[in-house]
């Protein structure tokens, strides 16, 4: 019963997206405020039907019901109970059905929560999550139901794919989901803005929480993705330009240009219509970014479905979407009125520099995601690869790097060059020191990794520049929020120029008690032992490692081979020891005739800061937002208290 | 500066910018793309030695073998038209297995083997390349 239940929740959250847009278009268009005001309740109702259905599937999880198709193909009744539970999304259908859960969840509480908008703006942008909800609802539905029963259930289940049981992995599709679904709202703010002609700093205040949001957790998704990647698939890197990773890296590029346009438009009003169309572009990189994971139109380590019943269906949905979105765009962006203007040496002119690199970005990844598949319908297999994206994005990139040096110096409106040149000397001085440093260091490290690092040190040091002459006490929380996630961004592009510069690899085939060497380790493999986990069985290698004179410390590692079986599979878990200076990463791999080990080893100097520097970003988008809301809700306060 | 000679200002950066990136783009396509080739496309147009390429099909069972120096495995990647002979030094990834699905990532030497630096295997054990799906018989599925 609980997976008829599940299905009825669902189909009546449709029948209310349905109701819902129907009230908002009906109740402007009429101008019937008793339909208006009912469209709120119906958002909150659908939300709640939504969350049911989803709660319905991942009971049938846990209890690993396998009279439910879905369950028996991604389940097993003898897994982890974490497992059971995230194999509810860690699944084509599922990751759907959480989608859309989480969609209308954002709409409900759009609905709950703000005061900001005005109502005809407000009721337009539930009627569009209304809209966007209803395509996911009739994905569902027709093409690809969770609830489906088998018949004859089945004995086990097939089980989760043992490199998806992971409690890192089990987490990160919906951290990236409720990404990709805070740039929803924020395109449907853009559409009922667009409906109403209502675009101003009140309307930029109202879509900046979400838009921040959504680019906090998108940070946290796509910095935790790289570093399951990394020790996880045992390949020791730690991104790959897989067109799944590209399809989370897009629509993050995307929301960070209209994070940092939707400031100006907030502060100074400027920017309106490019605000609005990154707002449309954001959200048409995560349906993108969907279409391309879903559809396995690609070859990608990550894609679930080999289907093109349900590829060309989102294909529809897309085009639907971002078509309609830029329809309406063309024919109403003609009505929004131009905001203020500027000079272009200002705050102002560095944020449409920022804008402008992260489009190139933007098509640059692009570019190279789906040439591939242009090329193959033209009938040319190609595939595009990473030597293509760092050589055509990284001097894009450090391009970046140097204007967020210089951005957050400049004041709003107007500037002089003199006094942005005298803020920047001592961050500049420093980065050609440290580019000359690395060189001499180094002579060999490519040019991208010495001005990268160069760039990361004066970018560092420039973060915190605007503290200068200011009473720390008096600085706003947003923006402590943005220096750190601006030295953020410095610390993590120097953890990827030293990881790409400075790592040692060795390959071997390992005899017991024989040493090796590895950057400056000292590395032994002692024996092999059995061990078993919950639903695995392993070898694992007994590797120490020491540096410097060989009676010092020594650390221990534990790579192992492991076999799952159900679904029968060898993995191999890397064994990775973090020091102050770096990471040492050994995989085991087989074992040959004469008893050697195949034992691959890596010392890779700061790459920690990869991931740190992700966290610290992340840190600071938060940190910015709790500003924002704080600071609204005080002038909120202060509003009414005028009014009285 | 008036409004209008800002807006042609800011129109002509966006425009080299963009050029620029395109330029960029377009000249790392040219020499860095990699070309997809399955054993069949290399039986009818031979691809030039020494370029970075990518080599799909299945791994061809009972090819597998390990060499003496512990680190080195050959197999023969196939598509039903055609085998080509494949060289890997490494720790092969997980899925990896005869069998089954495979793109090699690597050049072709002159006498028309494949030297791999990197092998992709594929997450789920029901993965095959779409690129080589059309070419091969269907996998099997599960539960039906």
């Amino acid at each position: 019963m609980i997976a008829e239940a599940g299905l009825a929740a669902l189909w009546f959250a449709a029948a209310m997206a349905l109701m819902q847009l129907a009230m908002a278009a009906l109740g402007l268009r009429l101008k019937q405020d008793q339909l208006v005001e009912a469209v709120r309740p119906v958002a909150i109702v659908q939300g709640a039907l939504a969350a049911l259905s989803f709660g319905l599937l991942i009971l049938l999880f846990l209890r690993s019901d396998m009279s439910v198709l879905l369950v028996a193909q991604n389940s097993h009744s003898a897994k982890p109970w974490l497992y059971k539970f995230a194999g509810a999304w860690g699944n084509h259908e599922g990751s759907m059905l959480l989608w859309v859960t989480v969609l209308a969840l954002a709409g409900a509480a759009i609905a709950l929560l703000e005061k900001k908008l005005d109502r005809a703006t407000l009721t337009a942008t539930l009627g569009a999550q209304a809209f966007i909800a209803l395509g996911f609802y009739a994905f569902l539905l027709i093409a690809s139901s969770p609830f489906t029963r088998l018949d004859p259930p089945a004995l086990d289940g097939m089980g989760l794919n043992p490199l998806l049981q992971d409690p890192g992995l089990a987490f990160h599709p919906p951290t990236l989901y409720f990404g990709y679904v805070g740039l929803s709202i924020a395109f449907s703010f853009a559409v009922g803005a667009m409906l109403t002609g209502e675009v101003g700093a009140a309307f930029a205040r109202a879509m900046r929480p979400w838009v921040l949001g959504a680019w906090v957790f998108l940070t946290i998704g796509i910095t935790a993705g790289s570093y399951w990647a990394y020790y996880e698939l045992g390949w020791g890197g730690w991104w790959f330009w897989d067109p799944v990773e590209n399809a989370s890296l897009m629509p993050w590029l995307a929301a960070t240009a209209l994070l940092h346009s939707v400031n100006v438009l907030a502060a100074r009003d400027g920017l309106r219509a490019w605000t609005l169309m990154l707002a449309v572009v954001a959200f048409s990189m995560s349906m993108v970014g969907t279409f391309l994971v879903r559809s396995g139109i690609l070859t990608s380590v990550h894609a679930f479905a080999v289907d093109p019943t349900r590829g060309s269906f989102i294909l529809v949905l897309l085009a639907l979407y971002i078509g309609g979105a830029l329809a309406l765009y063309g024919l109403r962006v003609g009505r929004v009125k131009a905001g203020q203007g500027f000079d272009l040496l200002s705050r102002e002119g560095g944020l449409v520099l920022n804008n402008l690199l992260l489009s190139v970005i933007l098509g640059i990844v692009l570019i190279g995601t789906l040439y591939p598949i242009v090329a193959q319908a033209m009938g040319e297999q190609l595939s595009v690869g990473p030597p293509f994206f760092n050589k055509a994005a990284g001097p894009i990139a450090l391009a970046l790097v140097a204007a967020m040096a210089a951005g957050p110096l400049l004041n709003w409106r107007r500037d002089h060059l003199n006094p942005l040149l005298a803020k920047l000397t001592v961050p500049a001085t420093l980065a050609v020191l440290v580019m000359a440093g690395t060189f001499a260091a180094a002579p060999d490290a490519g040019w991208m990794e010495i001005v990268g690092l160069g760039l990361a040190a004066g970018l560092a040091v420039a973060s915190f520049a605007p503290l200068w002459k200011r009473k720390l006490r008096r600085v706003p929380l947003f923006t402590w929020g943005m220096m750190i996630a601006h030295f953020g961004v410095a610390v993590s592009v120097a953890g990827m120029a030293a990881d790409s510069a400075f790592t040692s690899e060795r390959l071997v085939a390992a005899r017991y008690g024989q040493p090796y060497y590895v950057g400056p380790w000292r590395v032994v493999l002692n024996g092999v032992a059995p061990v078993i986990g919950d639903n695995w069985s392993a070898v694992e290698g007994r590797v120490t490692a020491s540096r410097g004179p060989v009676d010092g410390p020594m650390l221990l590692l534990r790579p192992q081979r492991r076999y799952y079986s159900s679904p029968p599979t060898d993995t191999a878990e890397a064994s990775i020891s973090t020091r102050i200076d770096g990471q040492l990463y050994a995989v085991l791999g087989q074992q040959d005739a004469q008893g050697r080990w195949q034992l691959r080893l890596w010392w890779k100097p700061f790459v920690t800061l990869i991931w740190f520097g992700g966290g610290l970003v992340a840190l600071g988008g938060a940190l910015s937002l709790l500003g924002r809301v704080k600071r609204e809700r005080r002038n909120a306060r202060r509003r009414e208290e005028a009014e009285w | 500066m008036k409004r209008k000679h800002q807006r042609l200002i800011l129109g002509l950066v966006a425009l080299v910018a963009i050029g620029g990136a395109s330029g960029l783009a377009l000249s790392a396509l040219q020499d860095q793309a990699a070309f997809f080739y399955t054993p069949g496309d290399v039986a009818t147009k031979k691809p030039p030695a020494g370029r970075a390429v990518r080599l799909g099909g299945m791994v061809e069972t009972g090819s597998l073998k390990r060499l003496s120096d512990g680190v080195t495995i050959s197999f023969v990647v196939a598509d039903k038209d055609a085998k080509v002979p494949v060289r890997f030094t490494g720790v092969a990834p997980d899925l990896f297995k005869e069998g089954s699905g495979v793109v090699a990532e690597g050049k072709f030497t002159s006498d028309g083997g494949f030297v791999a630096d990197n092998l992709l295997a594929k997450h789920d054990e029901r993965y095959m390349p779409p690129e080589i799906a059309d070419k091969m018989p269907s996998p099997d599925t599960l539960v039906k």
